[in-house]
């Protein structure tokens, strides 16, 4: 695979279950080491210097990677610690206006919807915009309010000259914010199936 | 625009504070912990019966069985909050050293253990007719030391069994095993330091734990970058 996503680009990655969009979003954000070959974010390589390149990466995963017994606003201080930006109350409140939590900022994360974790997993990234924005099938989950929150943070994102990385299914969707789709089959890149509808709608098929 | 790297103590603070406001906000685990270890105490004093020199004996040994047993409960919890909606993925992409979060880990275990001993240690003191409050000079360096290596050796075997599915059998596997000699030494001292005992009496038994302490923290700060690559 030779994959390049420029500054202020944003790419989906499409292909059928297993194709490897997730795995490369997880060596992207050096969760996994690559077992051949390598890749750079922002100029560190990603495996002699994971370090520095996760200082430029934002993961949305499958699972929002919250704490269950804290409330939103503990969530997102925590974060803000971690970044190095300490706990600024307006900070946080701004972000939980932004991802529209306000109202449930001190409630247990247990107690929130899908959709609200989404927002909130979200808005974690918000504290500190990255400059490669990792996102795993960032459509599912979120409603209708979360979409436009994700798609104002993608173009803000590629706007503001960083790059956005996108795995998704949803192509009608993806395909409102992103510059251009690149096609995984086992790992490597292909060339577009003649049908993109059929590869594209098998989740939602087999979800039925 | 850049994302910005907090400083490591900053970072292990963090950690530290998280994990002990997840237990404050939860309180169940302290509370199962602290029965759990209250039944302990219980019934080992029924086993040993009513015989006051026998219970003065076995105090310093079961006084240290609680004390591991609650802690064990402690590391399970402290990764399976981690592991709850994928948060250890999210904690590892945070920029800096990865050893704090071990660190940090090892502060919030220690608040967590620290707390049931505040506990434990008075009801020992009252079941077993210890003089925990004429001893408590000698009594809490030997708590403190011990604590520290059983958390800090601990929170690196709970790291490690994280990611397997059978991670409550393999952590007792593989931790009681190493924490062998630390646990001799911290019943040896404290029996020393309770009852009396002329022939331990002239061993170092707070050097002793101050010692398997450096190892145990050593070897984790050297090992746990590995630990938890995937």
């Amino acid at each position: 695979m030779d994959l390049e996503v420029a500054a202020g680009e944003s790419l989906a990655l499409a292909g059928a279950n297993g194709s490897g969009k997730t795995t490369l979003l997880r060596v992207a954000a050096t969760l996994l080491r690559p077992t051949r070959g390598g890749g750079e974010v922002c100029g560190h390589d990603l495996v002699a210097d994971a370090d520095g390149a996760r200082a430029h990466v934002g993961l949305l995963a499958h699972r929002s990677g919250l704490y269950e017994d804290l409330s939103p606003y503990q969530n997102l201080a925590f974060a803000s610690r971690m970044l190095g930006l300490g706990a600024e109350r307006r900070a946080i409140d701004a972000v939980l206006q932004r991802v529209a939590l306000a109202a449930a900022a001190h409630e247990r994360v247990r107690a929130l919807s899908s959709g609200m974790r989404r927002r909130l997993a979200l808005g974690r990234l918000l504290l500190a915009p990255p400059r490669l924005l990792l996102l795993d099938e960032p459509f599912a989950s979120f409603d209708a309010g979360g979409l436009d929150l994700l798609e104002s943070v993608v173009r803000e994102t590629t706007a503001a000259g960083g790059s956005v990385l996108v795995a998704t299914h949803d192509l009608a969707r993806a395909g409102r914010v992103v510059d251009r789709t690149v096609w995984l089959e086992r790992g490597r890149v292909v060339r577009p199936p003649a049908d993109r509808r059929a590869v594209a709608d098998v989740p939602r098929l087999v979800g039925r | 625009m850049s994302r910005r790297r907090a400083g490591e103590i900053t970072r292990i603070l963090a950690v530290a504070r998280k994990d002990v406001l997840v237990e404050a906000r939860s309180r169940a685990n302290f509370a199962a912990v602290v029965a759990f270890s209250a039944l302990v105490l219980v019934l080992f004093g029924f086993a040993l019966g009513p015989d006051e020199a026998a219970l003065t004996q076995a105090a310093a040994g079961v006084l240290w069985i609680t004390v591991i047993f609650s802690s064990v409960l402690a590391f399970q919890r402290a990764y399976l909050l981690e592991l709850e909606d994928g948060a250890l993925d999210a904690l590892l992409l945070y920029a800096g050293d990865r050893r704090s979060i071990f660190f940090g880990k090892v502060l919030g275990g220690l608040a967590f253990v620290f707390a049931v001993e505040i506990v434990v240690v008075p009801m020992a003191g009252v079941l077993y007719g210890l003089p925990v409050l004429s001893a408590l000079g000698r009594l809490l360096p030997l708590l403190a030391l011990g604590t520290v290596g059983i958390v800090a050796l601990g929170t690196f075997y709970a790291g490690m069994a994280s990611r397997v599915r059978a991670r409550e059998v393999l952590l007792p596997l593989l931790l009681f095993p190493m924490l062998a000699p630390l646990v001799i030494a911290a019943v040896k001292g404290t029996h020393v330091a309770l009852v009396g005992d002329p022939i331990a009496a002239g061993v170092n038994w707070v050097g002793l734990l101050a010692g398997f302490d450096a190892i145990f923290l050593a070897a984790a700060y050297l090992l746990f970058g590995a630990v938890v690559e995937d």
